[in-house]
């Protein structure tokens, strides 16, 4: 076993439904795969609510979790950018009338 | 394959299946303990099956599956051992997966349609038993608390199987046992001094309810 403090973690993912996305369910600790592959098909499939699975190390994961923004480019964002105020102004002068 | 043997291949699932349940809890992994209690639970499951089968549309599975005394029951002793510690529960597991699959084998070929239908449903379940016993054999096969329990166990998992199937087993397993006796076993129909207290448990809420009484 290496020496990564997670290298027995498996991250599960699991589809619902044919062609549907996978989707994080969680993780199984196990010390090797065909252990993990054991252990996640009982604690993500028994109650049939997956058609499959897939089992990832959490070692062969890239986690990416800094992001800059210094110069506050905030209409970059969803968030960052307010419609309504311009929606209305733009239906004013159209003469048409927002919903509700 | 007659009733009494049907019969015993129900008693062994059931009481298998009530003897992992008690690791549920306790087990010595999180991961394994949801997977052991999820395989114990199937066994009861395989059993209640059989035991329908065998109580026919009419019948009542649940009277044949709690309502006989305890001599009464076809289990094999190897499966009323009370075993808390784990090397012992896992060889169990084991030898008794690579058993019951010879076993299974056979009964997929019975003559009667509904039995080798049902052995064949059985079994795709199994497989996934099997995986699980596999995983863990393979990884202590070589460690001597294991391997002093598979020779234990030994004579027990022999005597799940009539003569017939139990070279089988000896080539299955691959054990290097000593030749003169591998083959006798604990044979099926005499019983541990085990069973008497898990019955008890196992149809102690059965014998207290009034009659009929539904749930």
């Amino acid at each position: 076993m290496s020496s990564s403090p997670h290298s027995n973690v498996f991250e599960v993912f699991r589809k619902e439904k044919r062609g549907s996305a996978f989707e994080h369910a969680g993780s199984v600790v196990a010390p090797d795969a065909d252990f993990a592959e054991t252990w996640a098909r009982e604690q993500y499939g028994r109650r049939g609510e997956s058609v499959a699975l897939w089992l990832v190390p959490r070692d062969a994961i890239r986690d990416v979790e800094d992001w800059a923004d210094e110069f506050g480019l905030k209409y970059r964002r969803v968030d960052g950018y307010s419609i309504k105020a311009r929606l209305k102004e733009a239906r004013e002068r159209a003469g048409t009338a927002g919903p509700g | 394959m007659s009733e009494q043997a049907l019969l015993g291949l129900a008693d062994d699932e059931l009481v298998l299946g009530w003897r992992d349940s008690e690791w549920t809890g306790i087990a010595p992994l999180l991961e394994e303990d949801v997977a052991f209690s999820s395989i114990a639970q199937n066994e009861i499951g395989h059993a209640r099956a059989v035991y329908e089968l065998l109580a026919g549309a009419d019948g009542d599975a649940d009277a044949l599956a709690f309502d006989r005394k305890p001599e009464e029951y076809r289990c094999a002793p190897l499966v009323e051992l009370h075993l808390l510690e784990w090397a012992h529960t896992i060889a169990r597991r084991w030898l008794y997966e690579v058993a019951d699959e010879i076993r299974i084998t056979a009964l997929k070929d019975d003559s009667d349609s509904a039995v080798a239908g049902l052995a064949a449903k059985i079994d795709r379940e199994e497989a996934y038993h099997r995986m699980h016993a596999e995983m863990w054999h393979d990884r202590l096969r070589d460690e001597p608390r294991f391997r002093k329990a598979v020779e234990e166990l030994w004579p027990y998992a022999v005597g799940m199987l009539p003569e017939e199937l139990r070279p089988e087993l000896a080539v299955r397993t691959g054990l290097d046992l000593p030749s003169n006796t591998v083959l006798q076993g604990r044979q099926r129909g005499s019983h541990t001094e085990e069973l008497a207290p898990l019955w008890e448990e196992m149809t102690m809420v059965r014998r207290s309810a009034p009659a009929g009484a539904q749930w």
